[in-house]
């Protein structure tokens, strides 16, 4: 068993510094499809940590018997797996968010961040850590996906979690909503300038200058 | 070495059958679980918005349990089966559970429309059609449901319309394919301000030729015919009209509306 020290590293380390999104920019595609809402942005979170923590942990289960011609499409089954019953359990249980997710919920199988923990840390460490890599690396990506639905819920629809927090012009009050927010383009933007901030904060990050 | 040979033909066989035996057990266990919490989800999702489209709850703020609602629902709305070639009542369907969309998968009961304007590409030659009764037992209103492409996805509405089969009530976007309208842009189909610009207007002119019309002419936009386009949604706007068009014409529901008009339901 891992000490405590490693495994706080493998859960807190993809939040800020090595974060799938921010640092390895991977799964730019859902963050910047879900994030128009807080709810969605959330339960799209709590999808994908599922996914990744589980596929990395069977994977890791079997990662001694996988034979590596056919690795790839290994990860694949399970993941796409364990995707559809988390597309199930959503419809069933949180069908209004499942409906505004709709086709997103699917597309996780194809999510990097899923591929690439899969890929890169459950084929070659134990289950343990594995799954709590996939739980970090959740949290990592759910750190960015929130923080991109915040700004762009309150600016765009002047709420937060559908509860309205500035009143829009529309419905009598004064704030005049910022409807750029509520396309996918503002993500890029506001992912952007994420990814500024984290480099000014912790410049190690930087890539070096060829 | 126990896993000397794990590249080996066989052993790659082995675990590639094996993985697949798991995971599709695992995939079919959780499908066939859950279908009747989701399909309970759907027929309560559905019955939600026939009810606020016969203005008889609002789901913005729902206030009712799900029995309440079901309660509600098995009182005051009856679904009914149309055909749409004759427009008269299909007997031995019931309502509740006929799929309109399945049906149109289904060559057999489907049709390919000739002036496709929403398109919708099969249009099934029973449609569902469900009946608003007072407490009284008196008929109220009339919901059609239609639906048509955007800018998007395809966009799925009850229309709800008085006995005169005239004058509308509500239109009431419920349901989208895919990821849906733009929020904030073709997304406010669903804002309840742009709905409650529905209530009243009529369909047909006094010649009764189908005059209703999703229209950026403020002048327009004022008559009893006209519902002004959604601002930023030029495309989700056309959409709505075009639903609109093709579900009320004659490959939609006009032989249904002539028949209730001339008594077909009284």
């Amino acid at each position: 068993m891992a000490n405590a020290k490693e495994l706080k590293s493998v859960l807190t380390g993809p939040i800020i510094s090595n974060n799938p999104i921010a640092l390895q920019i991977l799964g730019v595609c859902s963050a910047l499809a879900v994030t128009s809402k807080m709810e969605t942005a959330l339960v799209m979170t709590l999808a994908l940590t599922a996914v990744t923590a589980f596929s990395n942990l069977f994977i890791s289960i079997i990662r001694e018997q996988i034979p590596s011609s056919v690795r790839i499409i290994v990860q694949m089954t399970i993941i796409a797996s364990l995707v559809i019953v988390v597309d199930q359990v959503l419809q069933a249980f949180a069908y209004d968010v499942a409906k505004q997710l709709s086709v997103f919920v699917g597309l996780i199988i194809t999510n990097c961040i899923v591929m690439g923990r899969a890929e890169a840390y459950a084929m070659k460490t134990p289950p343990m850590m594995s799954f709590m890599d996939g739980i970090g690396n959740g949290l990592g990506y759910g750190a960015i996906l929130l923080a991109v639905g915040f700004v762009r819920e309150l600016f765009g629809n002047g709420s937060l979690f559908g509860i309205e927090i500035m009143k829009k012009i529309s419905e009598g009050g004064w704030y005049q909503p910022n409807g750029l927010l509520l396309l996918p383009p503002s993500a890029f933007f506001l992912i952007g300038i994420l990814i500024w901030i984290i480099r000014t904060y912790k410049p190690d990050q930087v890539e070096a200058k060829g | 070495m126990a896993n000397a040979n794990k590249d080996s033909f066989s052993r790659t066989l082995l675990v590639v059958v094996g993985l697949c035996l798991v995971c599709s057990i695992l995939v079919s266990a959780a499908a066939v679980m859950l279908k009747p919490i989701q399909d309970d989800n759907k027929s309560f999702d559905q019955q939600k918005y026939i009810l606020e489209a016969a203005n008889l709850l609002d789901t913005r703020n729902l206030t009712m349990t799900k029995a309440e609602v079901k309660k509600l629902y098995d009182e005051r709305i009856t679904a009914k089966v149309v055909n749409l070639k004759t427009g008269d009542f299909v007997k031995g369907i019931d309502g509740n559970t006929f799929d309109m969309d399945k049906a149109s998968r289904d060559p057999k009961n489907s049709f390919v429309p000739k002036d496709d304007i929403a398109s919708v590409k099969r249009v099934a030659n029973d449609a569902v059609v469900y009946l608003v009764r007072n407490e009284q037992g008196k008929l109220e209103t009339i919901i059609l449901p239609v639906k048509g492409y955007g800018l998007w996805s395809t966009m799925y509405a009850f229309l709800a319309v008085k006995p005169d089969m005239n004058t509308i009530e509500n239109l009431v976007y419920y349901k989208f394919s895919g990821s849906g309208e733009t929020p904030g842009l073709g997304g406010e189909v669903q804002n309840p301000k742009w709905i409650a610009k529905w209530n009243g207007k009529k369909l047909y002119d006094d010649k009764g030729n189908l005059a209703i019309k999703v229209t950026k002419n403020p002048a327009e936009a004022m008559t009893v015919h006209g519902v002004d386009a959604l601002s930023g949604a030029t495309l989700t706007s056309n959409g709505v009209q075009h639903s609109l068009t093709f579900w009320l014409g004659n490959e939609g529901f006009a032989r249904f509306i002539e028949k209730v008009r001339k008594g077909g339901l009284s």
